[in-house]
């Protein structure tokens, strides 16, 4: 299954084009298509992984510790790129000659390449490439992907379009699997814009409302913004690597100096800013609470466990180039690292004010793929990659169970509509619990493990800031959860629905989550590290990156205060003791509760200052040129044009081409006239005339010849 | 042999044919003029291919009987033409006949 990871997007593609032909006349309307071709994808990712974890570990790395790239630069500082690669790679040997000793062999990566095209002397070529990651990724999205297919043929029972729902659900599975497994930069690309038009499709799936299609066009437009960073990133590392695509030499070209530290900055931040768009980050993460705009199931899906981790996934799969570019080993502050901790607090932040359900769950989406951005900034891979792990099942199983709420009381709004529901819907209630508190990351659930690792990644690396900054986001997270679960579950229901617990379609995957949300944080507990060892590849050795394992002090310092900020929700919101109504009557409180309302004024921004100097004055500086050069020039020419056609009509036209016509027309009439007299009618007449030329003729005959 | 006097006779039957098709108002009888001029013709290729000998002779008489085969077409589709006229004009005369008229 290594060898042949295409078959699985290839399964999901051709699933899309069944449902779209043959969908509608199924008795299932094109969902048994879909399940079964997830069902299937899934059951061989499973294998694929069994057979990663079998594959023997061959492949020997030469360890690089941060460290000594640290002293290397230090050294080195100011020199050419080339040269410092050199030295490195001197470096490099010598730890594998015999200094340390810790060359432990890893899994090599399964490569498999066939040419795409070929340009000049640049072949390029399309593949899989599949590594720990890879195989992680395949479970992660063929398990979700199924699970939310699952709970869709309950929650869009009876919708207008359900076939095409499904349909693009699959065409959407097909890109993130075509992401993951691909060997280039360039079909990654591929994979990465399937991925933005499935969800332009999907969040304006209800599109006759305009808010859902304003939503989804934000969305589009939003994470298009940053993928022209994309395309600039792949183009510059493409030349900058020596005209190559491929990922793994991308990589390997980056961490041995091969590339010049201009073109890798460069190229660097090209593909971040495409990160930045797709996974939300701070300052483009304003579409993904728009987003939910889209069926709650695709909200799990889509703007949950999958495509907002492609940008994550991206940024781990060409570490190398970050790793190099940013200077990640060396600690401090880096682009990465800032922009993930500052998403990781406004985010949280936001998700104190919002009603909706879905969008207090969109906030925290965001911050968490901050928190992953993060990790991958200050140099704890393994520690991101874990956390995205983890995080799609406990935010897949939230946003389905907030599905489930909306499902029974029809609505979204927690302070309207909620309230009291854990007596109506034990099953959700039970699950969202547990969602909740793995996202909160308590002890022994899934986040706790991840975030553990984060802020230890972060502590280790010389990151004492972002530590702090991971602290400070999960005493928010612990507190908006509870603030969403007491909401939603406690107190007295309000709405005026008659609530019910939902369905088998919808429990099922509620409670398979659950379990994999309790579960799944064990595999990297300490021990067992399972995860670590999965995961680990080449360009993580190479780059002389740092596993930190579990630790206690971090560990409990964050429970403390993940258990302060339940105390402290548990006090403002169960028990009532806080102050109420302290926005309204501190003006301090009150500004900043109008500031998170607003969304700290980034869509004013976007829509009224950029867009409205856009709209404004180059808008105006743009007509005055389209008007006075572009029409200028345009009416030059069709005054020329015509004035030339005039001419031409008068001379050459009427005088020549009609006279010549003309003339042949009098000239025809003329001699008709002449040849009509002659043409009497009259039998006898043309008889003598017959005979008399015979006479003539006869005559001619006799005297000439 | 005399050969002249046979072309004489020849002449002289053409002769009375061209005047009447030309002087002849009456439609039957121009078609009648037209068959005495295509005779002297006959008399005339009869008479010169004897002059030729046997193969001559042969060759004459062959020519003969095509003209009067086709004559015969022609005075057939003349008189239905002739008859048609009277039919839609009470008339035959030939001046009266002028629709072609340019």
């Amino acid at each position: 299954m290594l060898e042949n990871a295409w078959v699985i997007p290839t399964l999901t593609f051709v699933s899309f084009w069944l449902i779209l032909f043959f969908g509608k006349r199924l008795p299932g309307h094109g969902a048994e298509i879909g399940i079964g071709a997830l069902g299937l994808a899934f059951v061989l990712s499973c294998v694929a992984v069994v057979q990663w974890v079998d594959r023997p570990a061959t492949e020997v790395v030469p360890h690089g510790t941060s460290e000594e790239v640290h002293g290397e630069e230090e050294e080195e500082h100011g020199a050419a790129g080339g040269q410092r690669g050199e030295d490195r790679q001197v470096v490099a040997t010598a730890v594998e000659t015999g200094g340390h000793g810790e060359e432990t062999p890893i899994r090599s990566a399964v490569e498999r390449n066939v040419t795409w095209f070929t340009i000049g002397d640049v072949e390029v070529t399309a593949g899989t490439a599949v590594d720990g990651l890879t195989v992680v990724m395949l479970f992660t999205v063929t398990l979700i992907s199924l699970l939310v297919h699952v709970f869709s043929t309950n929650y869009m029972h009876g919708d207008v379009r359900f076939t095409y729902f499904f349909a693009a659900l699959s065409l959407f599975t097909t890109g993130m699997l075509l992401l993951v497994v691909s060997s280039s930069t360039l079909q990654a690309l591929f994979g990465w814009e399937l991925m933005g038009l499935c969800s332009f499709m999907l969040i304006g799936h209800w599109w006759e409302k305009a808010e859902n299609s304003n939503a989804a066009m934000k969305a589009f437009l939003t994470t298009r913004t940053g993928d022209v960073g994309l395309l600039v990133g792949i183009v510059t590392l493409f030349f900058a690597a020596g005209q190559t695509f491929d990922i793994a030499l991308i990589n390997e070209r980056a961490l041995t100096g091969a590339i010049g530290h201009t073109a890798l900055v460069v190229g660097a931040v090209g593909l971040f800013i495409g990160v930045i768009g797709k996974s939300a980050q701070f300052p483009l993460h304003t579409w993904l609470p728009d987003a939910m705009a889209g069926p709650t199931p695709v909200s799990a899906l889509i703007h949950a466990a999958t495509m907002v981790v492609a940008g994550v996934y991206l940024v781990a799969r060409l570490y190398g180039v970050f790793w190099e570019a940013f200077d990640i080993g060396a600690g401090g502050v880096n682009p990465i690292a800032v922009v993930g901790g500052i998403t990781v607090l406004i985010a949280a932040a936001l998700a104190f004010v919002q009603d909706d359900i879905k969008k207090v769950l969109a906030y925290s989406t965001v911050s968490q793929l901050g928190y992953m951005v993060m990790a991958l900034g200050v140099g704890a891979w393994t520690a991101g990659i874990f956390h995205l792990f983890t995080h799609a099942f406990f935010k897949g199983l939230l946003f389905l169970g907030a599905g489930s709420v909306s499902h029974a009381v029809h609505s979204f709004d927690m302070k309207a509509d909620m309230g009291g529901l854990r007596k109506y819907m034990p099953t959700t209630f039970v699950t969202f619990l547990i969602g909740s508190v793995a996202l909160a990351g308590l002890f022994p659930l899934a986040g706790f493990w991840s975030k553990d690792e984060i802020l230890v990644g972060a502590a280790e690396n010389g990151y004492p800031v972002f530590e702090l900054v991971g602290i400070v986001g999960a005493f928010l997270t612990a507190a908006y959860m509870t603030r969403c679960v007491y909401l939603t579950f406690f107190g007295e229901y309000r709405g005026h629905a008659h609530p019910h617990e939902s369905p088998r379609p919808i429990t099922i995957p509620l409670m398979v989550l659950a379990v994999f949300s309790v579960g799944a944080g064990l595999l990297n507990a300490p021990g067992v590290e399972k995860f670590f060892e999965i995961t680990e590849n080449r360009v993580f050795l190479l780059a002389g990156v740092e596993h930190h394992s579990f630790e206690v002090f971090p560990a409990v310092v964050s429970t403390v205060v993940v258990l302060a900020a339940i105390a402290f929700a548990y006090l403002l919101f169960f028990e009532r003791r806080l102050p109420r109504g302290l926005t309204r009557r501190n003006a301090l409180a009150r500004s900043g509760y109008t500031l998170l309302t607003n969304k700290y004024y980034l869509d004013h921004l976007y829509t009224g200052v950029i867009v409205g100097s856009v709209k404004g004055a180059i808008a105006r500086a743009a007509y005055w040129f389209n008007q006075k050069v572009i029409d200028g020039v345009v009416n030059a020419v069709g005054i020329a044009a015509r004035r030339s056609g005039d001419w031409t009509y008068r001379h050459i036209d009427q005088a020549v081409v009609d006279g010549a016509v003309n003339g042949a027309g009098f000239g025809a009439e003329g001699f008709g006239g002449i040849l009509r007299t002659i043409q009497t009618g009259r039998v006898q007449q043309y008889a003598a005339l017959l005979f008399g030329a015979a006479t003539v003729l006869a005559l001619g005959l006799i005297i000439f010849v | 042999m005399l050969v002249n006097q046979f072309l004489v006779l020849g002449a002289v039957l053409f002769s009375i044919g061209v005047y009447g098709v030309l002087a002849r108002r009456n439609g039957v009888l121009v078609l009648m003029s037209i068959e005495l001029i295509l005779n002297a013709v006959n008399i005339n290729l009869v008479a010169l291919g004897a002059l030729q000998g046997a193969s001559g002779a042969v060759t004459g008489q062959v020519f003969a009987l095509f003209v009067i085969t086709i004559a015969a077409a022609e005075v057939g589709v003349g008189l239905a033409i002739v008859l048609l006229i009277y039919r839609n004009r009470a008339s035959v005369d030939l001046d009266e006949v002028d629709l072609m008229k340019g």
